[in-house]
This record gives structure tokens, sequence and C-alpha cells, in this order.
């Protein structure tokens, strides 16, 4: 019997200090929420969490946890809880996962880390809508629910040029949050202090921008999958010297395979772009999959959505505007399709992968021509897969591999 | 002497095509699919192969296509149906065209180019709207044999319409219609007009335009009554069902079969 075959995903070494770093991170959070001797703010992963650092505040970032629900497959009975109080199953999938989970009492934490038993209690949940809106809905749900006051930062979106009108209501926004966000912290605000997190968050951005333009390298050294994963520290950990520290340190793992031409793909025959969300429940599994075909996935938006770089320490309010509305998913058609051009000729890539995903299709990009305009410009294949970051319900296995697997034979004929 | 096969073990046939290296089809076996993948296989196989005429000391090379393609355990290699459609639709056609393959479970729109190249495919999205399965499906709640659909349509005067993407949905409708007094060949003839929507929103039809596949294959209407929409002739190869299967052997001849010995 033919079968696919068997391969082994490259371990990245500096992984187990990944490990450490984010359990350290959940552990200080989960003792910080028994013992209150921080205040805690929740905060989504592209919002103002530079200011809340600042103010003293441990932030906890529920989409990271989403995440988490996905890749561990507990999403799969925690959506459709949410889905019964009222969520429709149209809509985020990291919000209805969560949502679910909360109601059920469960956390991916808890079996990640012995002793956490629940989610850290927050003393105030922030928000910016430059993702999506369901991100304000998703805190709502808990400031009803915890009675903890929510606020946020509704940023416009479809932006093209970024302008100074725009970036001015955006800084006013932030400004806005500082009077209550320094009654809950009970620390006044300090812009040296803002400065000081700013940099080490620029500084995060830079290292976390290395990392993944490593890939420009032939053979690529981390796969998309790789990245996803390692993208934790600059979600939850940014403003840190230890998310710092651990860049460094991949990124010098990253730097001696690509010295030593070791790629994450042995024989790398194909580089590909993943557009969109990833399949979290599937990361693994897509992964194997690709390197069974020596076919590399080694670029995407997503990933990059955590590299900042307008932050300015010395202009805190006004770069911290500017690169929360900098980031690829808020930004307008033309602007997204120049961008994805640019990645595709630096990187080398031989095709396009775009995830439609059915529950967020704020980063859904196939859904208005863009592949076939795409295609002619650049004169190299795409492919859509359906699916869904969270619900596997919303992926067909079997579809989404025949169509991967056809579309690298449609490249290997080229 | 060597023969060349394809199997092509679809969600609801399994065909099996053998050919000689002159490319001459020798012989060919159409069995059901079944919940055995391995048996249908080897059944299809063995049913072409004696139609082919096969010795016993004769070589097969065998590739194997289609959702059960892994499940044929004397495959040489594999390679997926949308790769063995163009490739069999280019050997009946070989001139630039686009080619739709209406299977069990699968839609397909395929471009090849004049050299034989694929250079763009679309397949349905999860659901089975437009596919054999929603013929089944359709004509199961109509109570109706599938082979009858064609000469049904074919008799059809107006035809009703059918909006819905959903299977499930659409069979709804048809009972709507039916509590409307509507006649069974005019529902069917809807069902073959709700099928060429959506192929239609695949892809563009462009340049010349061949059809393939099971449903091809057993309801010819379906082919005239898009001919009458694009307003253009369709090609379709005399055996349609086979396509895929042609294309795998088609790959077995030229040593392509990936996970072959000559891959």
């Amino acid at each position: 019997m033919t079968e696919e075959k068997k391969v082994a995903i490259k371990k990245i070494q500096a992984t187990g200090q990944m490990r450490k770093i984010m359990a350290d991170y959940f552990y200080k959070l989960d003792g910080v929420s028994r013992d209150g001797s921080q205040k805690i703010a929740w905060c989504t992963s592209v919002g103002p969490a530079e200011l809340l650092l600042s103010l003293g505040f441990l932030v906890y970032y529920p989409e990271n946890h989403g995440a988490m629900l996905g890749a561990t497959r507990m999403a799969a009975d925690c959506i459709p809880v949410a889905n019964a109080v009222g969520y429709s199953p149209d809509i985020c999938s990291y919000l209805t996962s969560d949502v679910g989970a909360y109601i059920r009492k469960e956390t991916p934490l808890s079996m990640a880390y012995k002793g956490i038993e629940g989610l850290p209690k927050p003393d105030v949940l922030v928000f910016n809508t430059n993702q999506c809106r369901d991100v304000q809905d998703w805190m709502g749900w808990y400031s009803r629910e915890l009675q903890v006051p929510m606020m946020g930062i509704s940023t416009f979106r479809n932006i093209g040029d970024i302008s100074d009108d725009v970036l001015a209501g955006i800084v006013q926004q932030i400004k806005d949050l500082i009077p209550a966000l320094e009654k809950i912290s009970g620390n006044k605000f300090d812009i040296d202090k803002l400065r000081e997190v700013m940099a080490r968050s620029k500084r995060c951005s830079e290292l976390w921008k290395a990392v993944l333009e490593s890939n420009t390298s032939s053979p690529a050294p981390m796969s998309f999958f790789d990245a996803t994963i390692h993208m934790g520290p600059a979600v939850v950990l940014r403003g840190s010297d230890i998310a710092n520290d651990y860049y460094e340190l991949l990124l010098k793992e990253l730097e001696d395979r690509v010295a030593n031409g070791v790629g994450a793909v042995e024989e790398e025959k194909f580089r590909l772009y993943w557009e969109g969300m990833p399949i979290w429940g599937k990361l693994r599994d897509l992964s194997e999959f690709f390197i069974g075909f020596n076919t590399a996935v080694i670029a995407s938006s997503y990933c990059n959505s955590w590299v900042f770089e307008a932050f300015d320490p010395t202009d805190p309010f006004l770069s911290m505007a500017r690169a929360y509305t900098e980031i690829f998913i808020v930004r307008d058609e033309d602007f997204k399709e120049k961008y994805i051009e640019d990645i595709v000729r630096r990187y080398k890539l031989d095709g396009i992968l775009f995830h439609d995903s059915k529950t967020c299709p704020n980063n859904s990009n196939n859904r208005y021509g863009m592949p076939e305009r795409l295609e002619k410009r650049l004169g190299i294949p795409t492919l859509t897969i359906n699916g869904d970051l969270n619900d596997l319900r919303c992926y067909s296995e079997e579809q989404a591999k025949t169509n991967i697997e056809a579309f690298i034979e449609q490249l290997e004929a080229r | 002497m060597n023969y060349f096969v394809g199997i092509d073990i679809g969600a609801s046939a399994t065909k099996a095509v053998v050919i000689n290296d002159g490319k001459e089809v020798l012989g060919y076996s159409v069995v059901d699919s079944g919940a055995d993948f391995e048996v249908a296989g080897s059944e299809a196989l063995t049913q072409a192969r004696q139609a082919a005429g096969c010795g016993a000391s004769d070589t097969l090379i065998v590739t194997a296509t289609g959702y059960g393609r892994r499940n044929v355990p004397l495959a040489d290699g594999t390679r997926t149906e949308i790769s063995c459609h163009a490739g069999g639709s280019y050997h009946c056609f070989p001139h630039a065209h686009t080619l739709i393959d209406i299977g069990g479970q699968d839609n397909k729109v395929i471009k090849i180019d004049d050299s034989g190249r694929r250079t763009n495919f679309k397949m349905n999205r999860k659901c089975a709207a437009g596919t054999g399965a929603f013929l089944e499906e359709i004509a199961n709640r109509l109570k109706i044999p599938l082979a009858n659909l064609n000469d049904l349509a074919e008799k059809a005067d107006a035809g009703v319409q059918i909006g819905s993407y959903c299977t499930v949905f659409a069979g709804t409708e048809i009972l709507a219609r039916i509590r409307e007094g509507v006649s069974v060949e005019d529902i069917v003839k809807g069902i073959f007009s709700s099928v060429i929507k959506r192929i239609l929103e695949m892809d563009p039809m462009a340049g010349n335009v061949v059809m393939s596949g099971g449903v091809v294959e057993h309801n010819p209407f379906l082919v005239k009554m898009l001919e009458d929409r694009i307003q253009k002739e369709i090609f379709v190869p005399s055996n349609p069902q086979l396509t895929g299967a042609l294309g795998a052997a088609l790959f077995s001849l030229e040593g392509k079969g990936k996970g072959g010995l000559n891959a």
C-alpha cells in the first residue's frame, strides 16, 4: 500500500527555553491572581499593552488563551456551549472557544501547568478594535460576567495611508484611558516608564522581525507552523527583557541553521505563503503534511502582526498609535495586496495558500478576488482552503489535503 | 508485456483503466466503491485486467487516484484526482481547455493550457451541493431511481428554480414544489439547473470546455443544458467517467506515480 511519507518536524532547540518562560509567565499570573499583589489587565493582543505595563499591570491576553484552546482541541467542546448562550457559530471562534471554556470552568492552562486552576482574575478589560469588532464583544461578555470595567480604543478599519487625523484620534483615545487606568492600578502614569516599556517592546519587535526574516534564506530555517508557536513571547511577554533574551537565543539558532544550510524542510523544493489565520488544531498535522512533500510554508502576514516597527520611545503616544494601526489586518485591500506582493518577491515564494477561515472574515483575504489578482500580477498560483482558526467543524481534512497535494503537483509540473 | 493501469477510487464508484505503451485503452471496469476501498480497488483491477486480456506473467504498473488512492495495496504510486482528471482530459482533447468534472462528492473546474499543464483548479467548497451526492439525495427524496433522472429531465417543459446552496434545504424546496403540484419532470430539470449554477459560480467557462465524470456519463442532458446556458459546444470524452483513471494510467506510463519506483 502506498502511504504518506513518515516525517519528523525538526526540533528547534530554543523551544525548551520558550516553554520555561511561558510557564513562568502563567505561574506568575496565577500567583498574582491569588495573592492580589499586582493588578491584572486583560488585553487584546494588539491592544495598548505597553500603556498597561507602564502602569504596573500584569497583562493577560485572551487571544493567546483562544489559540491554546484551539491547539489542544478543547475548542470542539467549548464552542457549542457559547453557541447555546447566544454566540453564533459564525462569529470569532476564539471568542466562542474562550467563552465556552469559561462557562465549562475549563482551561488548557490547568493541563499545561500543574496547580493552575483557572484564569487570572482581571481588574480591567482593555481592547483595541484594530483587529475586529469581535474582540470588543468578547471583552464585553467578561465585563458583564465578572463585573469588571471595560475600556478600549476604537480604531478605524480598512485604512490605506495612515493619516495624521487617524493617528490623532487614536492618540487621544489612548490618553483618555489613563485616568481610569491610574485609578484601577493605583499607580500614577509615568511617561518615562512608558518609554522604557516601549523601548523593550521595540527591541522585541526588531528581534522577532529578524527571526521571521531569516526565512528569506534558502532553505528556510523555520516553518510558518513553528513561527505560530514561537511568536508566543512576542504576544504575551513583549515589553520585557525576558522576551528579548528569548528572541536573541532563537535568532542565534536560526542564524546557525542558515549558516549551515539547515532547513526546516529537508530538500526544500517549494516555498509557500500562508495567508490568514492558522488552523490551530491541525498545526502539527499540516506541518508534517507539507514536510512530506518537501514544501516549506515559510511566510505569513499573521506572524508579522507582532512586529511593531513604529514604536519610538521618544514619541510614545504617537508611535504607539502608529504601530497599532500599521498592522496588516487593519489595512485596506490595496495595502494588503502590495504587502503580500513584496513578501512573495523577497522570500522567493512559489505559491500562496489562502486560508478562508469561516469565523474570521477580518483575516481571510481571499474573499474579494485578491488571489486571482495576485496570480495575474505575480505569475504564481494560489490555492484557497476552507477551514477555521479554532472550529474544526468548518474544516474538511480530506478535501483540504487533496487540494494542497494537487497544488504541489501543479507546482511540480510548472 | 507491460501494461499501465490507473485506478480511480471515488466517493461513489471505483474505475480502472488499462492502457499499453501506445496509450491505447485495452480494458476498463467500473465498480461501486462501497465501504471498503481496498476491496473495490482490487475488484476494479481484476475486472479491468481481464477485460484487457492481461496474462499472469504480464507486468502491471499501477497509479491510484481519488479519495481511496492510498488504499490500493498494489499501487506503485499515487496522484491526486485533480492531476489525473487534467491528464486524462488533455489526452482526449489535446488543446487548451476548461475541464469540468462532476464527481460523486466533488466538483472540479480545472484550467489546462496548450501544452497540457494545469494552470489553475478549483474544487467545490466543503458541502456537496451540485455534486453526484446532491443528485442521489434528491432522487432518493423523490423515490426515483438514479438511472431515470436523465430521461425525466429531458421530458420537462420548464424546470423549477432551486435557490438553496444546501442539499438539505434544496430538498425542502422540492417538497414545497411537490405541494404546489409541479411535475416530477420539471423538478428534476430544476435540480439539473441547480448543478449547473453551482458549476458556473466556481470559475468562468473560458475557451473550450470539456465535461467529465460519472454524473455526466449517466446524465448527458446536463451537458446539453450547460451548452444552452453558455452558448458553446462542450466536448465530452467517450467514457467521461473514466477520465481520472485514464489520467492515472498515463502517469503509470510516464513513471510519474508519486511513491512509485519511477517517481
